[in-house]
């Protein structure tokens, strides 16, 4: 399963502070969207939106719509919780559960949410991390601790982790910025494997990588610091990387930003 | 060899003098914190070798573990401590049954939902729980059960004022532990649609688990070496006895302080020296279980 997102007139907001202005945008199904800017310019902010973590931080909340296959995130009786079965995420850091083995992470969000059945859990386990490119190396120890794998390796058990709980959508923020290139290789590969499937978001920070893995790339800009980031530009990251419609996306890819 | 090396070093740099400079700071600050560190060892190790001559060898008779003092005279050399030692591990037990779910969950609280107003006071209190010296608590307790509801002075208030002693030990470690497990660990949870409550029990508490544990402990040993309240809400008892809610318990810090007037007899003061070894030895044990169940943990790294 995999859902279209159309985010309408979204402003973010931490407590006063406006931190991303008006932004609208439709993210497609079976596809990966990067999104880019400089430090700052509210695109994890935005990402995070989307599976309504950004509530998690103290005075996070927002005005908009954010349209989930047309069912609004933030209406009425929308459950936050239930949002984020639906939206899963995959972090800047490798965050393994340090108390559970590798195998007790991949389904730990199943076991959480109540899955008590050990056949079910063992082939989603199975499942889960050969779609996540890891089975082959963690096979033989599955009981063993999260916390003795590679950084690369961490980062697809997180994945497996989070596309265990089957979401529709999968939010990435700077999945590779901690990694090393050969592992930022398999998580490449991994994401254009995965789209067949997910709707993919990523957030980075290498445009490379965005011009590598992306279909469509969202350019986030801000005119100062202090004031509200907003979306420059959405294109097809052909387009965005070779004839910009807007300026300051040139600007920022050819590395004549500020 | 690594000597000529280093003098190479220094040579090749020009600036000899400099290093000799700071060579001898170096010397200086280690015969300081070593002199430090052996001043502070030397209480220690008088009052274990006090301890130790002066009543270690009554614990090595199964008496002292077995028997009571019933019946015996302060000059007669028999009976044991048994009565004491399961005073004080019943009213510790009893106490710490109390005292953790209130300070475990108020920790709770204070990390995982406190904000605002509510939150600040609650911590304001707990600090000034923190401050409060022992004897405060037991008239507070003497106060309320015996002036105020005129009920008998039985063990059970002791254990109550011990409780009011033991919270905020536990309510700081837990908070201090719970403040530790990184955010990360959170979101990743929740990013997997797991409810705030079920992220707490199943992925924060479990991972803080084995610090919260040695901090119980740790509040654990010093609620068992107070004495104030025990001096005013249970007098000492020279039998066996296991009800909390009536007649009086005996227990090892009263048993030290009832012999106390005694010193000068042979057999008394044997046994007061000997219960002290013992109490230390008890606030020992409990701090290495503390230490085991740190080390049986179920963070894996």
């Amino acid at each position: 399963m995999s859902k279209r997102i159309d985010v309408q007139n979204l402003n973010v907001f931490y407590g006063d502070f406006l931190a991303v202005k008006d932004a609208s945008m439709v993210i497609e199904p079976r596809s990966v969207t990067a999104f880019i800017g400089p430090s700052g310019c509210g695109k994890s902010t935005f990402l995070r939106t989307l599976n309504r973590m950004h509530e998690v931080i103290p005075g996070g909340r927002v005005e908009g719509k954010v349209l989930l296959d047309n069912e609004d995130l933030y209406g009425p009786g929308v459950d936050p919780v239930a949002v984020r079965r639906t939206v899963g995420m995959v972090f800047q850091r490798p965050n393994p559960f340090p108390t559970m083995s590798i195998g007790d992470n991949v389904v730990a969000g199943l076991r959480l949410n109540g899955v008590k059945d050990k056949k079910v859990l063992k082939e989603k386990m199975e499942q889960s991390l050969r779609g996540a490119n890891l089975w082959d190396e963690v096979k033989d120890r599955l009981d063993k601790p999260g916390a003795g794998l590679s950084g690369g390796q961490q980062q697809r058990l997180c994945i497996a982790r989070a596309i265990a709980v089957s979401p529709d959508v999968l939010l990435m923020d700077e999945p590779c910025s901690a990694l090393d290139p050969i592992s930022t290789l398999a998580i490449e590969d991994l994401m254009n494997e995965l789209k067949s499937e997910y709707t993919i978001v990523i957030v980075t920070h290498n445009m490379q990588q965005a011009a590598r893995v992306a279909d469509r790339t969202a350019f986030f800009n801000l005119e100062a610091t202090g004031k509200p980031g907003m979306l420059v530009e959405m294109n097809d990251t052909q387009k965005m990387f070779s004839n910009p419609d807007q300026r300051a996306t040139e600007d920022y890819i050819s590395g004549r930003f500020g | 060899m690594s000597t000529a090396t280093v003098d190479q070093a220094s040579g090749s740099l020009g600036k000899k003098g400099q290093s000799g400079g700071r060579a001898a700071k170096n010397t200086i600050a280690k015969v300081v914190m070593w002199a430090a560190f052996l001043i502070a060892l030397v209480p220690l190790v008088w009052i274990m070798w006090t301890v130790i001559s002066k009543g270690g060898r009554l614990l090595l008779d199964v008496g002292w573990w077995t028997e009571s003092q019933r019946g015996v005279g302060r000059r007669e050399q028999a009976g044991g401590a048994a009565h004491a030692i399961q005073g004080t591990l019943i009213q510790a037990f009893v106490t710490a049954l109390i005292a953790v779910p209130i300070g475990v969950f108020t920790a709770v609280y204070l990390v995982e939902y406190g904000r605002g107003r509510l939150a600040k006071a609650v911590s304001f209190m707990v600090d000034i729980l923190t401050g409060i010296p022992s004897i405060v608590a037991a008239l507070f307790v003497y106060a309320l059960w015996v002036t105020t509801f005129g009920l008998d002075r039985i063990p059970f208030a002791v254990c109550l004022a011990l409780v009011l002693l033991m919270i905020p030990v536990v309510v700081r470690s837990t908070e201090e532990m719970l403040k530790l497990v990184p955010n990360e660990l959170r979101e990743a949870s929740y990013a997997l649609g797991v409810p705030k409550w079920k992220t707490i029990m199943k992925i924060v508490l479990p991972t803080a688990f084995s610090g919260i544990v040695t901090g119980i402990l740790l509040g654990l040993a010093r609620v068992m070496g107070e004495t104030a309240p025990l001096i005013i809400l249970g007098p000492y008892f020279k039998s066996l006895s296991t009800n909390l809610f009536d007649g009086l318990m005996g227990t090892l810090p009263t048993m030290i302080n009832e012999g106390r007037d005694n010193m000068a007899v042979p057999a008394t003061n044997e046994r007061v020296w000997a219960a002290a070894c013992t109490l230390i030895l008890l606030v020992l044990i409990l701090n290495l279980l503390g230490r085991l169940v740190g080390r049986f943990s179920k963070v894996k790294n």
